[in-house]
């Protein structure tokens, strides 16, 4: 498959690889994709007391497209609100990276899996004010 | 710099092989089916070439072996000549679920104008079932394809033991041999039918040839009509050049099999050690005894295929993972085989050939560990 060189850049040297507490109450944690498709990406965001995003890390398992989809989204989301992540749509990592129509799912992956670890830091946030 | 080890796709044309052929292009350019000087000449290297494939493939008369454009028109035409031929007596043909898609989609057209297909499945070592075989051949089957060694994970299947079972039904037998010919022995004298492909044995592209028995004589219906050529079998003027590096192809193959057999032996066998020895959770796909020297098809557990071809751009090779096929379905073979699902995903087909060095396989080796050691870092399922 031949890839833009911003994606063989990403998936040479992708920022953001690793995990972080998943017990933290300020850290959402998404696991999106099955092993049997040959995706799978595990996206977790940390946020912060003014409700941005701090921190963003990735593990993925899956294509080349699938590793850079991963690394530009946990990119683009540091430092944004929650209703900032939110707007990232699949089609504009699709157009950064130049993928490939074949490849779409995989910026289609890398949004849900944003989408999922939100929810995740909100539903945590909300069983702790349903405890208070 | 490009390492090449994906020689089950192609393989270079032997420099050997190009020196033969080339005067065929332009001074001896005869039309082999001319009555004149130049036309007998052009005629002569044709059969010379003929007799060249009939001595690798142990054909009894060089008459018996077919020119065609390549292994897949060979595969359609033994298949579908066959039964259209025989279609009156039996309606029945049994192939197997690795067969390459020349051969199934052949069947499945087959299917779609009325016949039966049967689809043997393969044992997890990637040998077809013989258990199956024997249940289903009957009275009504009028041929059994199955190919004599896989193209992605480089299994021999039993050709021998699925020969004596067909003669005993008086079944029409075909094979596939467009891997093993020129790697291994391969005997006609065990087939009705046999498929050979040019190009991947060092020949050109382009050319194939079908082995179809004289003795008892086996009839086709051609898929196409015209001045009657190659026994009436395969219409068409004889691409001369062509034929001359398919026979000079063969010639090499016969030579030099016992001696390459060796030096490929070696080199497997290293690189399945290395592998399995620096690398946990790796899997052989296909049975490590019953393959052929050339062919290594691995699963990495946790890394998928394309992610670790991209990690290494200059070494050739090729995966069975969905990414890297346009369908994003993966490998048909490696599902048959029943191994896991996400495994399929992680496959990666490593093939060695006669110019495959020591040190690429080194280099190759170390690559595919350092590469999967970095991936399986950034896995959620390591």
């Amino acid at each position: 498959m031949k890839y833009s060189e911003k994606l063989m850049e990403l998936y040479s040297n992708p920022k953001n690889v690793g995990s972080l507490d998943e017990k933290d109450k300020n850290v959402g944690t998404s696991v999106v994709g099955a092993p049997s498709c040959g995706d799978v990406i595990k996206l977790q965001i940390k946020v912060d007391d003014e409700g941005k995003i701090a921190d963003a890390k990735f593990k993925t398992f899956g294509c080349g497209a699938a590793i850079a989809s991963s690394a530009l989204i946990t990119d683009w989301v540091q430092g944004k609100t929650l209703d900032e992540a939110k707007k990232i749509k699949n089609q504009d990592v699709a157009e950064y990276l130049s993928l490939p129509p074949v490849k779409a799912h995989c910026s289609v992956l890398a949004e849900e899996a944003i989408e999922k670890a939100i929810e995740n830091y909100l539903s945590k946030k909300g069983e702790e004010i349903c405890k208070k | 710099m490009n390492i090449y080890m994906d020689y089950q796709a192609t393989t270079p044309c032997d420099k050997r092989v190009v020196d033969e052929m080339l005067p065929y292009f332009t001074e001896k350019f005869g039309n082999p089916h001319s009555g004149h000087g130049m036309g007998l000449e052009a005629n002569d290297a044709v059969d010379d070439s003929r007799r060249k494939i009939a001595d690798l493939v142990k054909a009894n008369d060089p008459r018996e072996v077919i020119f065609t454009s390549g292994a897949t028109e060979s595969n359609n035409l033994a298949i579908r000549g066959a039964v259209h031929y025989y279609k009156s007596e039996r309606k029945k043909i049994i192939t197997s679920t690795i067969e390459h898609k020349c051969v199934l989609e052949t069947c499945r057209s087959l299917q779609s104008e009325g016949y039966q297909v049967v689809f043997a499945p393969v044992l997890s070592n990637g040998i077809v079932d013989m258990d199956f075989l024997k249940k289903e051949i009957d009275d009504n089957t009028i041929l059994v394809s199955i190919m004599s060694v896989n193209n992605e994970i480089g299994t021999i299947q039993p050709i021998k033991e699925i020969s004596k079972l067909c003669r005993e039904h008086g079944v029409l037998f075909h094979t596939d041999a467009a891997q093993a010919v020129g790697t291994i022995e391969v005997d006609a004298g065990d087939v009705d039918l046999m498929s050979v492909s040019g190009h991947k044995i060092y020949g050109p592209k382009g050319v194939g040839a079908l082995y179809v028995r004289i003795k008892p004589r086996i009839r086709l219906t051609p898929l196409f009509f015209g001045g009657g050529q190659e026994r009436g079998i395969r219409s068409g003027t004889l691409p001369v050049p062509l034929c001359v590096g398919l026979g000079k192809a063969c010639e090499i193959a016969k030579n030099e099999m016992v001696q390459e057999s060796r030096r490929l032996t070696d080199m497997k066998n290293y690189f399945i050690d290395k592998i399995l020895s620096r690398l946990e959770k790796v899997y052989l796909n296909g049975d490590r005894e019953r393959r052929i020297p050339g062919c290594l098809n691995f699963s990495f557990e946790g890394v998928e295929g394309e992610s670790v071809m991209l990690g290494m751009p200059e070494v050739c090779i090729s995966s069975g993972s969905a990414c890297t096929s346009a369908s994003l379905e993966p490998s048909y073979v490696l599902k048959a085989i029943s191994i896991r699902e996400d495994l399929a995903h992680c496959s990666l087909r490593i093939g060695l050939g006669r110019f495959t060095t020591f040190e690429e396989v080194e280099y190759v080796s170390d690559k595919i560990i350092e590469t999967v050691t970095r991936l399986r870092n950034m896995s959620p399922l390591w």
